[in-house]
């Protein structure tokens, strides 16, 4: 029994765990009748069909055609870079101020391209917090963190 | 007459001097954004919308709505010059845009785009104002049982534009509908699924879902194809129309509009759709079907009229009933909610500066970009030589920045970056996220009218089907999914799709 359509499969397989999740965190929750629909019920019938129907595209990943689908490949170093230059800027935006989380955010991210160059990604960093100072800061009145937390003790 | 009084106070509302520079800003920054490939004007609204809390509803709204309509004026710039569609709905301009511009007839693919953009679009803004009023009037006839069945259509609607597998699509929705109920029930007032997280108290944030599905999903992709940029190295001369040219497409303009006005009101329907049925009607109705693809300036004039008139055309089902037809306009629909609107039939009473305001800032916005566009098309080109390396991060600082700025705190930039991950995985297993995010902006108000009718009706389910609304709705709803599943249809859809 090959898995012929890997990615339906991986689909299946992820639809079933959403739907058996949205089904047992509903049940803590008063479930109720089909005329008095407590605040369960809704999703508990969501993740209900979620699930059979992950099980749908699971069968028939299994058990379907010959089909010309290949094993998903991930790229790590994308993926972590800019993900993880998005929860670095998270972190550190209160405690270090604006200016410097976004260096870090930039050149952190700029890392992923395969075009990386440090002197661009540091210029590059420069002008954009130039920009958002000016434009989101100054001329739209964002409400951003700009010093950083630590010197006087706020939080 | 009453529409003319309605329309001077859109005029009145829409000319003022803050909406114009609004509306100018918008259309703009989203020509802008239609022109960069890669960014469509889901992520430009995704990005700015934090830019617009601070501005009244209907200034948001007109700005939010002329990135809309401007994405697809910038759309076919690229695809005309660089061969690179500027976003999904401008992929057909491609085929015949580039030939022509191979052929030093750049200006007047060019020329065609706008003028029939503006064509199209002063006639969905008339189309929009007409159906207003007895549309608002329908739906306060609407029970909840109405409304229930109505999303229903939507959502099936919107599987018809999923390129996937349609079992991924409507499972998509499903998981949507899911991640809708995180947060405060509003009937019986408990925390759902927040497993004790307050910031998740009232519901997973849609900037953020809308922001990390699209946005930083988007990069990330990019990233891993290695995008760069191709340089335009052609000189633009003759922006002009020869008078053969003119005659030749104004048909095709016509029937364009025709395509996509009534394309934009269809749920599922939309910009995407609208071009791709335009470019093959008109392929079919020609005489010389195999002149397309070679340089046929019909083959611009009418796709291009067509998503101009769809983008308008797609506020219809929003401004009146409440219920977005298409991922974009979803995005307007939670713009809405922001600010405090809850979009329905009653906007045009409570609200009818908005309502009108945003049609006539439409029509303004199309004269705008028809009179500064295309002077300013040599700029815009220039913009296609950043490199991606330096572009992306700004992006990403962007939003970051935007995101922190609606509730103040950096949860939601984490959530962000989760959701970016779920985003990645949905791409990488070929989920379209588009219909995830209609079910997510449906699924609170599907809930609560479920329950209502249910209530109304003490238990019974018939009442769907008995009510004689509803139970048009379900059927049309019965009879796409039927269509859709047909092997001739399949294949026709899968064509539509591999052509772009």
């Amino acid at each position: 029994m090959r898995i012929r359509h890997p990615k339906d499969f991986c689909t299946g397989v992820m639809f079933l765990l959403f739907g058996a999740a949205g089904m047992f965190f509903s049940t803590e929750y008063t479930i109720g009748s089909a005329a008095k629909m407590g605040p369960g019920y809704f999703p508990f019938v969501l993740g209900a069909c979620l699930a059979m129907l992950g099980v749908v595209c699971v069968l028939r990943s299994v058990l379907g055609e010959k089909g010309l689908q290949l094993w998903p490949v991930l790229h790590f170093r994308p993926l972590a870079l800019v993900l993880s230059s998005v929860v670095l800027f998270a972190l550190l935006l209160r405690p270090l101020g604006l200016p410097v989380s976004a260096i870090l955010l930039v050149v952190l991210c700029s890392r992923a391209s395969h075009e990386f160059r440090w002197k661009e990604a540091l210029l590059n960093a420069a002008v954009l917090i130039f920009i958002v100072l000016v434009v989101f800061v100054y001329f739209l009145e964002f409400q951003v963190p700009v010093w950083p937390s630590f010197p006087a003790g706020r939080t | 007459m009453e529409l003319l009084a309605n329309l001077a106070l859109g005029f009145q509302t829409a000319v003022s001097p803050l909406n114009l520079l609004y509306c100018l800003v918008g259309a703009l920054i989203g020509t802008l954004i239609g022109v960069l490939p890669g960014i469509g004007p889901v992520q430009t609204i995704a990005i700015l919308l934090p830019t617009t809390f601070s501005l009244p509803p209907v200034s948001a709204l007109i700005m939010l709505a002329g990135i809309y309509y401007g994405a697809q004026y910038g759309g076919s710039t690229t695809s005309i010059l660089v061969n690179v569609p500027g976003e999904a709905s401008s992929v057909v301009t491609c085929l015949d845009g580039y030939q022509m511009a191979l052929q030093g007839r750049a200006g007047a693919a060019l020329t065609i785009a706008a003028l029939g953009s503006f064509v199209a679009g002063c006639f969905a803004t008339v189309v929009l104002a007409v159906l207003a009023v007895p549309l608002s009037e329908l739906a306060f006839k609407f029970g909840p049982a109405e409304y229930f069945s109505l999303m229903v259509f939507g959502l099936i609607g919107s599987v018809v534009l999923a390129s996937g597998s349609m079992l991924k699509a409507v499972g998509m929705i499903i998981l949507g509908l899911l991640l809708g109920m995180v947060g405060t029930d509003v009937t019986s007032g408990i925390q759902r699924f927040a497993f004790g997280i307050p910031e998740l108290a009232d519901g997973i944030g849609f900037v953020s879902l809308a922001m990390g599905l699209f946005g930083i999903c988007d990069i990330i992709n990019s990233l891993e194809k290695r995008e760069t940029r191709t340089i335009l190295k052609r000189k633009l001369t003759g922006l002009w129309l020869s008078r053969q040219e003119l005659i030749e497409s104004a048909p095709a303009v016509l029937r364009g509009t025709l395509c996509g006005s009534l394309l934009g009101i269809l749920p599922g329907g939309g910009a995407i759709l609208s071009s791709f049925t335009a470019y093959m009607l008109e392929k079919k109705s020609s005489r010389h079907p195999e002149s397309f693809g070679k340089g046929n300036i019909r083959g611009v004039a009418a796709p291009e009229s067509a998503n101009n008139a769809a983008a308008q055309t797609s506020f219809v089902p929003l401004l009146t009933l409440g219920i977005p037809p298409n991922v974009v306009l979803a995005m307007m629909a939670g713009a809405m909610m922001i600010h405090g609107i809850q979009p329905g039939p009653r906007v045009i009473s409570s609200n009818p500066e908005l309502f009108w305001g945003v049609i006539v800032s439409m029509w303004v916005g199309n004269l705008i970009l028809v009179l500064l566009n295309l002077p300013l098309v040599g700029i815009w080109v220039r913009l296609l030589s950043v490199p991606f390396r330096l572009l992306y991060p700004a992006i990403l600082l962007f939003c970051c920045i935007g995101l922190y700025s609606v509730n103040n705190n950096t949860f939601d930039i984490g959530l962000t970056a989760f959701c970016g991950l779920l985003g990645y995985v949905f791409h990488k297993l070929e989920c379209e996220p588009a219909p995830l995010i209609l079910g997510f902006i449906l699924g609170p108000m599907m809930e609560e009218n479920l329950r209502r009718g249910m209530l109304l009706s003490r238990g019974d389910p018939s009442v769907f089907f008995t009510r004689p609304l509803s139970l048009a709705f379900l059927i049309m709803a019965a009879v796409l999914l039927v269509l859709m599943a047909l092997p001739g249809i399949r294949r026709g859809r899968q064509e539509a799709f591999k052509e772009g």
